[in-house]
């Protein structure tokens, strides 16, 4: 019965203004190793999409290319209908320059594996910087703003910590408001709980699954199954530079297809 | 019972009451330094080419106060402000994506790097040689001019005559300040990639263009790397404005004395007392560069871990204190 379900739920036309995230056989490689062999995926708004796979696969290399931290040898994605990175004009692609580029990447929002944070900043100066260095707010606006975003994430008392007296899962926390403070249409997060300690984890996947719940569009670099199978909307198993298996989470959790996948979740679960 | 006894005697071991190694060496080393140094205090008492009172008297003449003012505190301030402004420009220069200001920014450095700063300042102060006036326009005005058929064209909005402008003082400080912006520059270029990458990348995710995360995120925590070297440079800067010498700049610690001394043929009286000079203002340097170390390596994890990489420049390659373990 639900096997007959998703795929008509993939075969329904979706508008175009739907899709949030499209990628079309992108290919990336760093000097002689193809990490990128032929990405496809389509995100729609609202849609939680978990990224797994093996270290090497490709999968936070291909979230950087997203952004556009990575630029890529072939493909094409787009951001809400953007072409990232380039502008098509008379059938040839040319370069955006780098204030473009940046432009592109406000919508973006990112969270790293190792937090990132800025160290000479306090918590809140970390959360403020950006909204006000871009023009997009005023200062008291953006602080106001800013103490609610980390009021969300649970640190309202932590405004004039620095991160270096933070938890890894505070520290990763104010990562995330810091991200949400430029109001981004879709966040990415590449192993946000890899590089923190295993007590520490359930906090920022709490957030995560909050932010999830407001409707945001998420593309989650996991190896946490658990999250992926509760939160996750669609899940994309890569290895070795290519999607091997994708579909809805649970399904794919409990019923691999595939020899890989299957090893693959044998080793985790 | 056995058990009883042992838990017992591991209650309160005895404190050990052993016989130190013994240093016969250091005892030796004391007694030929002791030695040593009651021949330098007689030959400091007894050798009259050292002249005391004499250079007691010279030493804090107004002309000698108004050069080591003048020509060695300001020139040293001067310089260094030049130089760091300067240092950081070319710095940025080099590390920047576009291979043209990547190339001039490597020619500077290897300029100013590769001429030994007493030559450069004796150039320097003989530039003169080259312009009687500097002037300010359109450039290769007289040869445009005849291009189009028209004789003596002048186009200039300014000038100055060379001998105003390039005073001795002018040509010194031009130096270096030039030469010191050649090392600064390597020094912010080290600071700079010794910040953690995730650092750039964070900021630009956040969709900050690169001169506005190299002012708001890069510099400030290269400074950390930046500053200890830079009191080094500093110290260095301050020891370097007695080559002024060559130039010639006349109102200067160094040139003062020299002169003193070839005046009165007690040269080597006016040495000890340029020493003297510079030991002392070194150590004021050195005193306050102290401070400065401490106060940077604070709110960094452990005073020990601070100091490390205050000095092991080099060998540090990311200054995330992120990743250190709550």
């Amino acid at each position: 019965m639900t096997e007959l379900v998703v795929p008509a739920q993939a075969d329904a036309p979706a508008a175009e203004s739907d899709v949030m995230v499209r990628a079309e056989q992108v290919h990336k490689s760093f000097g002689p190793l193809e990490v990128l062999q032929g990405i496809d995926l389509e995100v729609r708004a609202g849609e939680v999409c978990c990224l797994l796979g093996p270290s090497g696969s490709g999968k936070s290399t291909f979230l950087r290319c997203i952004n556009h931290l990575e630029k890529i040898d072939a493909g094409r994605i787009w951001v809400d209908g953007d072409l990232i990175g380039y502008r098509e004009r008379g059938g040839k692609l040319h370069e955006l320059r780098e204030r473009e580029v940046a432009a592109q990447r406000r919508a973006i929002g990112m969270v790293f594996q190792r937090f990132n944070l800025f160290p000479h900043m306090t918590v809140l100066q970390n959360v403020v910087e950006a909204p006000v260095l871009l023009g997009r707010e005023k200062k008291a606006a953006a602080r106001e703003r800013a103490a609610a975003l980390l009021d969300r994430v649970g640190l309202g008392d932590k405004l004039g910590a620095y991160p270096a007296q933070l938890s890894g899962g505070q520290q990763q926390r104010v990562a995330i408001a810091r991200a949400l403070a430029m109001q981004p249409k879709l966040m990415l997060f590449d192993e946000p709980t890899s590089a923190l300690d295993p007590e520490l984890v359930g906090e920022v996947l709490d957030v995560m699954k909050d932010l999830a719940r407001d409707g945001m569009t998420m593309i989650v670099v996991t190896h946490e199954i658990g999250f992926a199978r509760e939160v996750g909307d669609s899940l994309i198993f890569m290895d070795g530079g290519v999607v091997v298996e994708s579909g809805n989470p649970r399904e794919v959790i409990a019923n691999p297809r595939h020899e890989r996948t299957k090893s693959f979740l044998a080793k985790v679960l | 019972m056995t058990t009883d006894k042992a838990t017992t005697v591991r209650a309160r071991a005895e404190p050990i009451r052993a016989v130190p190694v013994r240093h016969p060496g250091r005892w030796v080393a004391v007694a030929v330094l002791a030695v040593l140094t009651a021949m330098f205090v007689h030959l400091l008492a007894t050798n009259d080419a050292f002249n005391w009172s004499f250079m007691v008297d010279k030493m804090f003449r107004p002309p000698i106060i108004e050069g080591l003012l003048r020509g060695t505190v300001l020139m040293t301030v001067c310089a260094m402000l030049i130089g760091v402004v300067l240092g950081v420009v070319i710095a940025v220069m080099r590390l920047s994506d576009n291979p043209i200001l990547r190339g001039v920014g490597w020619l500077y450095t290897w300029f100013f790097r590769a001429v030994p700063r007493l030559v450069l300042l004796a150039v320097f102060g003989n530039i003169g040689i080259l312009w009687s006036r500097i002037e300010f326009g359109v450039p290769f005005d007289t040869q445009l001019g005849q291009l189009f058929g028209i004789d003596n064209l002048q186009l200039r909005l300014f000038g100055f005559s060379s001998r105003d402008i390039l005073t001795g003082f002018m040509a010194g400080l031009l130096g270096l300040a030039l030469s010191e912006a050649a090392y600064m520059a390597e020094i912010v270029r080290a600071g700079i990639q010794s910040v953690d990458p995730g650092q750039t990348e964070a900021a630009q995710a956040l969709g900050m263009g690169r001169g506005q995360l190299l002012r708001r995120v890069v510099l400030p925590q290269a400074m950390r790397m930046i500053i200890p070297p830079t009191g080094n440079e500093t110290i260095a800067m301050l020891k370097d404005t007695s080559l002024l010498l060559y130039v010639p700049v006349s109102v200067e610690l160094f040139f003062q004395l020299d002169a003193v001394g070839k005046r009165t043929f007690q040269i080597f009286p006016m040495y000890v007392a340029a020493c003297l000079w510079y030991l002392f203002l070194t150590s004021i340097l050195l005193v306050g560069q102290y401070f400065l170390e401490r106060h940077f390596g604070r709110g960094y994890g452990s005073a020990g871990r601070a100091r490390l990489r205050l000095r092991g420049m080099a060998a540090e390659t990311g200054g995330n204190p992120g990743k250190v373990e709550p």
